[in-house]
């Protein structure tokens, strides 16, 4: 039975650059459903990802993220769907699958009675390495995951980061094209943080990397797109920046504005604001003293900075500041996830998808 | 076969890496050396209050000893077991590690095979201790060793079976006390089933002991090689070890 995603795909701006290296597309989901008993995980997502990116897996916590992760690397049958990886299907070659894949679950899947060097070699040796080759490849991993002076080490006692990096050395060990890593930063202490993040980017050339997070400023630091799902249903699917700016389907800038004689009536001002052509909407963020900050949204395509500095000095105002107001990647989050999503997120994203 | 191989090192690897393997192996040790000495004890106490009479009944090593010891092994192992087999996949399933498994390109029946052959290789060690005190049977007398292959073939066939028993209930918990219990409750089952046919003669009855692991392991104490015993452990071993696989590969349907 096929049923047509309820929900708005947001398929980005440079969906057409997606579309001609299809081809090389590394991973490709189609409708992927998993059910169990009572609820359904996975709901009909599809998305496709081309080879070297790092991808960024969003949602909050019970959003479906790993049980999407468990099906691609064939832990968990999808239960209706299609998953590819390299262009293979993972219910019909799951060996194939396997052999393409380096994953890194939510904990480490480490022995901790084991050494980091033997955990190594067995791993190598499941993944089917060999011999000098194999011994090549766990002097490059330690050496990559900075983990060659823990080699003599019980893994039971190695501190967090330390194991969370021989999970990742795990993964890469047999150099394969995939890699999927569920909440690869989770539980590290600040600095490891940022170690494990530049790690990751590093290893963005040779391997198409999954990643699944709930902390946003990760996307934002570390990957190239972003596939957000909520409820086990895909939300949205685009480039960081595109979502950025798309997320209101316009610029929209902030504007400081000061008055002279030490007064300033904002909603005079506003009123002036919203007068200039091609604003859509104007907002008074907060006001102190004589200073107000302003948020102004334009209608699409409009560029209305020059108008806008014009028109406030015009009135013989002081313009204090004015510059493009990202959207943090937070709020676009909380407008694509939230209870109560923004409706113009939502009618953007409707007719993106329909288009 | 390669890959079955690497997960029995590994195996191996942990039994000898944590206290299990040596408390197991002292514990067996101590068990089987009293059983020896007292096996042992008494066969010599025989011999000598036989000379005193004057009487001239034929002595036995094989049949006073060996065989009432090697009986002796089979119902010990039955409380070994459960600790062998415990933590095959219960702690992989706790600790997350499964996944690695799950996710290597690795057939869930090499993983199995992999694992239970670790374990009836932990169970032969124990058996080496037994082999150590029966060498010196060979070195003060002379014991036919026919029959006591024969008992050692049996011993590792029941073993087998009821290690592919323990490895399928590890499949069903994350909680290894719980594995052992249950496997602990079915060995101990097994073993007592017998004992209705000491009273009952019923077509039930028979069904009963015939499902006893032990009874089974009667003509292979005795020295003899019954097919139709091998049989029995073999498909045991062969059940086992199928409801194992069919086991992990509910887990991924349900989990």
């Amino acid at each position: 039975m096929f049923l047509p995603c309820p929900v708005p795909v947001w398929t980005g701006i440079d969906s057409r650059v997606v579309r001609c290296r299809e081809t090389t597309n590394m991973i490709q989901v189609k409708n992927l459903t998993k059910r169990y008993a009572r609820t359904t995980a996975v709901d009909h997502i599809s998305f496709e990802i081309a080879k070297g990116r790092i991808v960024g897996f969003l949602g909050p916590n019970g959003a479906g993220k790993t049980t999407t992760m468990r099906m691609l690397t064939c832990f968990l049958p999808p239960s209706e769907g299609t998953a590819t990886v390299a262009g293979l299907d993972v219910v019909e070659q799951p060996l194939e699958v396997k052999k393409r894949i380096g994953y890194l679950p939510e904990t480490p899947p480490i022995y901790p009675e084991m050494e980091t060097g033997e955990y190594l070699n067995f791993v190598g040796k499941l993944k089917g390495l060999a011999g000098a080759d194999l011994r090549r490849r766990i002097d490059y991993v330690c050496d990559r995951c900075a983990i060659g002076d823990v080699r003599n080490k019980l893994l039971g006692k190695l501190s967090k980061g330390y194991r969370q990096r021989v999970g990742l050395a795990q993964a890469i060990i047999h150099n394969p094209d995939v890699l999927i890593l569920d909440e690869p930063t989770a539980g590290l202490d600040p600095k490891q943080i940022n170690e494990t993040r530049d790690l990751i980017k590093g290893l963005a050339g040779d391997h198409t990397i999954v990643l699944s997070t709930h902390i946003l400023p990760e996307v934002e630091q570390t990957c190239e797109q972003v596939i957000i799902i909520n409820g086990g249903k895909l939300v949205a699917t685009d480039s960081v920046s595109n979502l950025r700016t798309r997320a209101r389907g316009a610029e929209s800038v902030l504007l400081e504005v000061a008055g002279r004689n030490g007064t300033l009536e904002a909603p005079i001002v506003q009123h002036k604001l919203e007068q200039v052509p091609g604003v859509s909407r104007v907002l008074c963020r907060e006001q102190v003293d004589s200073r107000a900050l302003f948020e102004v949204e334009s209608q699409k395509g409009r560029l209305v900075r020059g108008d806008l500095a014009r028109a406030v000095v015009e009135c013989g105002w002081d313009l204090n500041e004015l510059r493009p107001a990202a959207m943090s990647l937070e709020e676009i989050f909380l407008q694509l996830t939230g209870t109560e999503p923004s409706t113009e997120a939502e009618s953007v994203a409707a007719v993106e998808a329909h288009s | 076969m390669r890959n079955s191989w690497i997960i029995c090192r590994k195996e191996m690897g942990s039994y000898f890496a944590s206290p299990v393997a040596y408390l197991l192996l002292t514990m067996f040790a101590l068990i089987f050396g009293f059983f020896f000495w007292n096996a042992l004890g008494f066969f010599v106490f025989e011999g000598m209050e036989m000379q005193m009479r004057g009487q001239q009944f034929p002595m036995n090593l094989n049949e006073q000893i060996i065989r009432p010891l090697l009986s002796n092994v089979s119902v010990v192992g039955l409380f070994f077991i459960p600790m062998i087999t415990m933590r095959l996949f219960a702690e992989e399933k706790r600790t997350g590690t499964i996944e690695l498994l799950a996710t290597s390109p690795v057939r869930d029946l090499e993983i199995i095979l992999g694992k239970w052959l670790a374990a009836v290789g932990l169970y032969c060690c124990l058996l080496l201790f037994t082999a150590l005190n029966f060498a010196f049977l060979f070195r003060y007398g002379n014991p036919d060793w026919k029959p006591l292959a024969a008992g050692y073939l049996g011993l590792l066939l029941q073993a087998g079976a009821l290690l592919a028993i323990g490895t399928f209930i590890s499949t069903l918990t994350k909680n290894q006390i719980i594995a052992g219990a249950a496997t602990f409750g079915v060995c101990l089952l097994l073993w007592v089933l017998e004992w209705v046919s000491a009273y009952e003669t019923t077509t039930w009855s028979k069904v009963l002991s015939y499902m006893s692991i032990i009874t089974h392991f009667e003509s292979f104490a005795r020295g003899t090689f019954d097919t139709k015993d091998a049989v029995f452990y073999i498909t045991v071993i062969f059940l086992g070890l199928f409801f194992t696989a069919r086991s992990l590969e509910s887990l991924r349907w349900r989990s």
